[in-house]
């Protein structure tokens, strides 16, 4: 049948064609992205003006964190010219989302940063030097702002131009259940580690849960696990790693001896169980229960927990190897920068200005935030309600702050350091499924490959 | 051209006239010309959708073809990279495990639904009208109607350490079986493919039932008078029967099981480890959290050929014999 053998022909050649147009159209294309590295932009001319022209910034923060928005209303409130177009986003959302929306022509003025280091070298971040001049931000402590400076090209982090600023300034530490403290006999915060593994001994012989704590799609366990670090070693090597600086390693006797204590801790049942099944929202859900006598977390969450448990959380910063030893924690700024395609970016500037030293902002983000406000040390922390959970991180931040013992997260070492290295690997230890050394060593080597990019 | 729809519908007629094999009609010149005008202007009609096709499909095709070739962010300068990202592919043991996870998932997704499938359907086909009929198929099917990002978080609930599984066999006293399903190295993965394996059950199951009732019962009642009982009647009049029906079966859950992505991405986010972690799923995280864009398309492209590779087969086994 010829008509048959036409058929079965023109499918054969309708089957070349598709993969040589395929072909082609690729030959016909240039190199995608950008076709030359951006230069580092720094416009001369800024202003500190907010003028009276109307204007609407485009702001693009964290959903379920309504310190941003409660922010924005409150300038608007002060300054009507000024309307805010707030686009929330979960975290993990904006870290992939970011440098496309801020490549974009609507990119936004304001916007919640993931780690800043690709988004410098990649020309997307404004530079705010200008600002820092123009401002005075010299007045505020250096050790506030390191963590948003970044050199030239993109690395290493914590010197540099900056190029962020705070929504406030978070630091972690251990919340507490003070029922089921007093139910283990827990009289006052453990002034050492030692100290602390004995009371989750205790709990576990009372039968309470001694850690509540996530391990799921990302790795909750981390936090104990660089509480512990810093305590080890010397918390400047850790900061080396977290802001790329070249030679900076992993592999180090500090974060070693952190890998086998959380293992330890894991053998010993002091995490759920299922710390690999459970995520953020059920660890919280969970703590609020009554399901953990401690729980690794930040100060974000002080304001919910007074709320959802009020008169039964204390909190403490983790504590060293000795009594009195200085404390050292995570602590991070709620960071927001401004696109290097803004259209409003005095506004902008002049907004993060005011967040930081504005009274009306400043309670706005102790109270709804959760977190000590930063700026100018000659400016007063607004007061939490005394016996709140929140006056205690609001102590500990301070306590912090003379003790200069914020370090960032090893989490934000790298764009994708957390879900590609610390997660998978952080999970496999707790189950058993990988050694401490193979941890330490496995992190490194994903962080060298992530660098040689 | 406004003239030339008469002459085309003239030509078809020519064309559709029965060839006589080994002896070629000659054509005249003017004809052969408007013979060709006649096979190009199919191709208007098709114009439209080849465009869709052309923008939509063929175009990302090529653009992910493309960037497999270099080494990108998505922003910044992309540098070339040749054929390294696939050698990275093939090399990398992580990436290996990962696509070695969706080959495991083929069982959960793929036979599990189509072997039971058949089993249910076989069941239920007497059964199959009236009202009764009804709401089984109805419930058979009600997975494939729930999202599957919902179907994935109440299966997280059901499979959680205190959940409803796992209250289940304490109940009956299988308290040593109890443990976090999706959390645990060994048994996250089954559990993922359980939870896979449920949503297409119903989906399977009214393909089979529905490829069933075209079965001419002429055939079961001979078969019955041969002396066959209800297992050689399956096996020699259905199973055969069905063969389309476990194509199309077969090449959907494929194809599901190898491209797996909400499912897994919801109930594990693909850990422990990189024990649920699936191609569909490390594909977006390399695009989207890693920025290696270039990795990520080379592991898409793979990902098509190993699809192509496995339902490609599947197809021609289960075409029905051209006479």
């Amino acid at each position: 049948m010829p008509e048959y053998r036409t058929r079965r022909l023109s499918r054969r050649r309708v089957a070349l064609t598709a993969p040589l147009t395929v072909l082609a159209m690729v030959a016909a294309c240039s190199a995608p992205g950008a076709q030359e590295s951006p230069s580092g932009q720094t416009s001369a001319a800024v202003s500190t003006e907010l003028g009276s022209e109307q204007i609407t910034l485009e702001m693009y923060a964290e959903t379920g964190f309504p310190l941003a928005k409660a922010l924005a209303e409150e300038f608007t409130k002060q300054h009507p010219n000024v309307k805010f177009n707030v686009r929330e986003d979960q975290f993990t959302v904006i870290v992939e989302n970011a440098p496309r929306v801020m490549a974009s022509d609507n990119a936004p003025d304001i916007i919640r940063l993931p780690t800043m280091v690709d988004l410098v070298k990649d020309g997307l971040l404004k530079n705010l030097d200008p600002y820092f001049a123009a401002y005075g931000w010299d007045k505020f402590p250096a050790s506030q702002l390191v963590q948003l400076r970044v050199a030239e090209g993109g690395r290493p982090r914590g010197t540099g131009s900056l190029y962020a600023m705070g929504l406030g300034y978070a630091i972690t530490g251990v919340f507490y259940n003070k029922q089921l403290a007093q139910k283990v006999g827990m009289t006052q915060p453990p002034a050492t580690v030692a100290e602390f593994e004995d009371l989750l001994a205790k709990a576990k012989a009372a039968n309470v849960q001694p850690i509540m704590q996530f391990n799921k799609n990302t790795a909750g366990i981390n936090f104990p696990h660089q509480a512990l670090q810093n305590q080890f070693g010397d918390p400047a090597q850790i900061a080396d790693w977290i802001f790329q600086k070249p030679g900076a390693t992993f592999d180090t006797p500090a974060a070693l001896k952190a890998t086998q204590t959380i293992q330890k801790w894991a053998q010993a049942g002091y995490f759920p169980k299922d710390a690999n099944a459970i995520d953020y929202t059920a660890m919280m859900g969970q703590f609020q229960k009554g399901g953990g006598l401690f729980m690794f977390n930040g100060d974000w969450e002080s304001a919910n927990l007074d709320k959802s448990m009020p008169g039964n959380v204390g909190f403490f910063l983790f504590p060293g190897e000795t009594a009195g030893a200085k404390h050292v924690a995570m602590s991070a700024p709620n960071t927001f920068g401004v696109s290097a395609k803004a259209k409003h970016p005095d506004a902008a500037a002049f907004f993060l200005n005011w967040v930081h030293t504005n009274d009306k902002a400043r309670e706005i983000s102790v109270k709804n935030g959760g977190t000590s406000p930063g700026g100018p040390p000659n400016l007063a922390v607004p007061p939490a309600a005394e016996g709140t959970v929140l006056a205690q991180t609001l102590k500990a931040s301070a306590q912090l702050g003379a003790e200069n013992g914020a370090v960032d997260f090893t989490a934000n070492a790298t764009g994708a350091i957390f879900a590609s290295a610390i997660t998978p690997e952080m999970q496999k230890l707790v189950a058993g499924q990988q050694t401490p050394e193979g941890y330490v060593k496995a992190v490194q080597a994903e962080y060298e490959k992530e660098l040689s990019k | 051209m406004t003239t030339a729809p008469s002459r085309v519908t003239a030509q078809r007629a020519g064309l559709s006239r029965p060839a006589r094999p080994g002896r070629p009609t000659p054509v005249p010149p003017r004809r052969r010309r408007w013979l060709r005008l006649a096979r190009w202007s199919g191709w208007l009609w098709v114009l439209p959708a080849l465009l869709m096709y052309a923008i939509f499909v063929l175009r990302p095709l090529a653009l992910t073809f493309q960037y497999s070739l270099y080494h990108w962010n998505g922003i910044g300068v992309a540098r070339w990279a040749g054929l390294e990202n696939y050698v990275t592919v093939f090399t990398d043991r992580d990436l290996l495990k990962i696509v070695g996870n969706a080959f495991v998932l083929i069982i959960f997704f793929s036979f599990i639904p189509v072997g039971l499938g058949l089993v249910i359907a076989a069941l239920v086909r007497r059964i199959s009208s009236g009202p009764f009929g009804t709401a089984v198929r109805t419930i058979l099917f009600l997975p494939q109607v729930i999202p599957l990002v919902a179907a994935g978080i109440a299966w997280s609930w059901l499979l959680s350490s205190t959940g409803l599984v796992n209250q289940l066999l304490r109940g009956i006293g299988l308290d040593g079986l109890a443990r976090a399903w999706l959390g645990e190295f060994d048994t996250a993965l089954p559990s993922v493919g359980l939870i896979g394996a449920w949503v297409l059950l119903g989906l399977c199951t009214i393909l089979l039932i529905t490829g069933m009732s075209k079965i001419d019962p002429a055939l079961y009642e001979s078969a019955r008078l041969d002396g066959a009982g209800p297992i050689r009647e399956f096996l020699a009049i259905t199973l055969p029967s069905l063969r389309q029906e476990i194509g199309v079966c077969l090449t959907v859950t494929v194809i599901a099981a190898l491209a797996s992505f909400d499912i897994v991405y919801i109930a594990t986010g693909g850990g422990p480890g990189l024990q649920t972690t699936v191609p569909g799923l490390e594909i977006y995280r390399l695009a989207f959290a890693q920025r290696q864009v270039g990795l990520a398309s080379a592991l898409g492209v793979v990902l098509m050929a190993l699809v192509l590779i496995c339902v490609l087969p599947i197809q021609r086994l289960t075409r029905e014999d051209k006479g």
